[in-house]
């Protein structure tokens, strides 16, 4: 996914030329291309994420669209300051491209772990969150970037992921995607967890049980619209994402049902990372399983809801 | 020094805006009068009708809170009229505690929160380059301000980038808020330190409006490296009670007496 982001960056550049790259001390080679065909308009900059987020701010201000990439952790926590006011009071079309949403740093631990970036960059006025779940949704995403004029935090998932999403369906930001239908029970999901979710739904189908599954790419702006249409069908929804459940798509859905639809509260049922920091290394599966985000306790929150038994 | 009538005029709306608002940085102000004074009138590129030609060159006041001096100036060049003055912090002026880009004409940065000017300016100045512009940006900040990490960490992208259009100015009034910069965090030797940082430095007496022409003259002081400019200052400059006075650094609940002290200092 983060091939395919960076690759988009490069082919936007060339489409283009508002298009600036800007990443802090990132590996060696990357967007090779684009430095090569590019020079002036790819930055490789020191370690220093409140810099480069103003200097993004300032290529903006005269007219540039600058695609900002570094760990999401260090784009989010450390130049918070710098995003809130520097991007969003002044309302920039600058895009921040996260590596590592969730648990994908594991063995590197906390420090790594963006677990709580979608609450606090969906906190911001006129900032955009998206989390694609695959790569070719995140091709889809990033070439529909350039119009858009307020800022966009981009949520990258592991790599390597397999290939959901499909064509048909498209990208708009701010419009949630139907996956799949089913009568019973609904997951709602974002990021890469439409995938777990997909799966689940697989293995409740051959239980008999049929529930669909609504991607919400984009955590903000909101699709309520979407998002509660396809809650009245269905007697139960759980909510999905690799994110702490403070604040994120979970806490989005029932804000919205709350304002909106209070009588689907009861339905609801939030899955996420529980409030408290890693204290686990291993893999990005095995931190998954610590915080008691699998296809089965998928199944298990959904049988609940649904009045069954798991 | 004593100032001469268009110091003391600059002064005054300063006044004239604080005595509306009923309060606002008075020390901060006063220290960097001369300063945007010069720039104003004998350095910046601008058209007041319209403020946003691309051909200007760009000015951003770093330290945010002065912003009744930058206020001052930008109805005097003809910015806004000079009667919006006294709207200053009411609720539905544009004129706000900080200046926002958007709502002030001739502001070109939202600031406030301090250390956010330098990294945007060279964000700027590399734009304008990439643009093959010949406008210069010019970022002001506050000494106290420069306790912030992020503009060292811009001030070495500037001279990696060799931004010979920017310049950095500090407002070198020796106070912060709590008291003096030797005593909260000493900044010296500061012309070392901006040289170490890689630009071609030079101090000015920061009221001294020919020396701070003759100074700006010179601008770009290398053909291959930013500039920078310590303006050596007094906060609250003008105003006895204020000078170098931490107290002054901000004001609220000004009395008529107060305000009327104030325009005194200046007959
Ligand atoms: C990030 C941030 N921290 C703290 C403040 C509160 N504050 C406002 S002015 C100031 C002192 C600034 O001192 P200096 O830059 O020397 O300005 P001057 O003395 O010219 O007023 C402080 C701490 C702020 N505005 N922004």
């Amino acid at each position: 996914m983060r091939k395919m982001a960076l690759d988009c960056v490069y082919k936007l550049s060339k489409l283009d030329d508002r298009v600036i790259f800007v990443g802090s001390d990132l590996g060696p080679g990357v967007l090779d291309k684009m430095k090569t065909e590019f020079p002036d308009r790819f930055f490789m900059e020191g370690v220093s994420e409140q810099y480069i987020v103003g200097m993004a701010a300032g290529l903006a201000m005269e007219g540039f669209i600058p695609y900002v990439n570094t760990i999401a952790t260090f784009l989010t926590r450390r130049c918070y300051e710098q995003v809130a006011v520097d991007l969003c009071i002044h309302d920039l079309p600058v895009r921040l491209i996260a590596n590592g949403g969730g648990g994908v740093y594991a063995p590197l631990g906390p420090t790594h772990l963006a677990i709580e970036d979608i609450a606090i960059m969906r906190a911001l006025p006129n900032m955009a969150v998206v989390a694609p779940c695959d790569a070719d949704e995140m091709n889809r995403l990033m070439m529909s970037t350039l119009e858009w004029p307020h800022p966009i935090y981009i949520r990258l998932g592991k790599g390597g992921d397999k290939i959901v999403s499909e064509e048909k369906n498209g990208f708009e930001l701010g419009k949630s995607i139907k996956m799949r239908t089913g009568i019973d029970g609904l997951f709602i999901t974002t990021g890469v967890m439409t995938q777990l979710a997909l799966e689940t739904a697989d293995i409740l189908k051959k239980d008999g049980v049929d529930v669909g599954v609504l991607h919400v790419h984009t955590i903000k702006p909101f699709d309520h619209a979407g998002v509660i249409a396809a809650m009245k069908d269905v007697r139960a929804v759980v909510t999905v994402e690799e994110h702490i459940v403070n604040g994120g798509l979970g806490s989005a859905v029932l804000e919205s049902c709350s304002e909106l639809n209070p009588e689907l509260l009861p339905k609801i049922s939030r899955i996420g990372i529980p409030d408290k920091f890693a204290t686990e290394y291993g893999s990005q599966n095995s931190l998954l399983k610590h915080w008691g985000i699998t296809s089965s306790t998928l199944v298990g929150a959904m049988m609940k809801k649904l009045g069954g038994a798991s | 020094m004593a100032f001469d009538d268009r110091s003391k005029l600059l002064r005054r709306y300063v006044i004239d805006a604080m005595r509306g608002g009923g309060r606002g940085h008075l020390g901060s102000s006063m220290s960097m009068v001369e300063i945007l004074r010069v720039l104003y009138d004998s350095v910046l590129k601008f058209d007041p009708q319209n403020p946003q030609a691309v051909d200007r060159d760009r000015f951003i006041l770093s330290k945010g809170h002065g912003c009744l001096a930058l206020y001052a100036i930008l109805a005097d060049r003809g910015f806004f009229p000079v009667s919006e003055l006294e709207s200053f912090c009411r609720p539905t002026s544009r004129l706000g505690g900080h200046p926002e880009r958007g709502k002030v004409p001739g502001v070109e940065a939202s600031t406030g929160a301090l250390g956010h000017g330098v990294p945007i300016g060279v964000g700027i100045a590399l734009a304008l380059r990439l643009q093959k512009s010949s406008s210069r940006v010019f970022v002001l900040t506050g000494d106290g301000e420069i306790n912030e990490g992020s503009n060292w960490e811009a001030l070495m992208a500037a001279a990696k980038h060799k931004l010979t259009n920017l310049t950095v100015m500090v407002d070198y009034n020796k106070l912060q808020s709590y008291g003096r910069t030797v005593d909260v965090l000493d900044l010296e030797p500061l012309v070392d330190k901006f040289k170490s940082f890689g630009f071609v430095t030079h101090e000015v007496d920061g009221h001294d409006v020919s020396a701070l022409e003759t100074i700006m003259e010179k601008l770009p002081f290398a053909e291959s490296a930013p500039s920078a400019i310590i303006c050596h200052t007094i906060k609250g400059k003008g105003f006895p009670f204020a000078e170098g006075n931490p107290e002054w650094h901000h004001k609220s609940g000004m009395t008529e007496a107060d305000i009327q002290q104030m325009y005194d200092c200046l007959a």
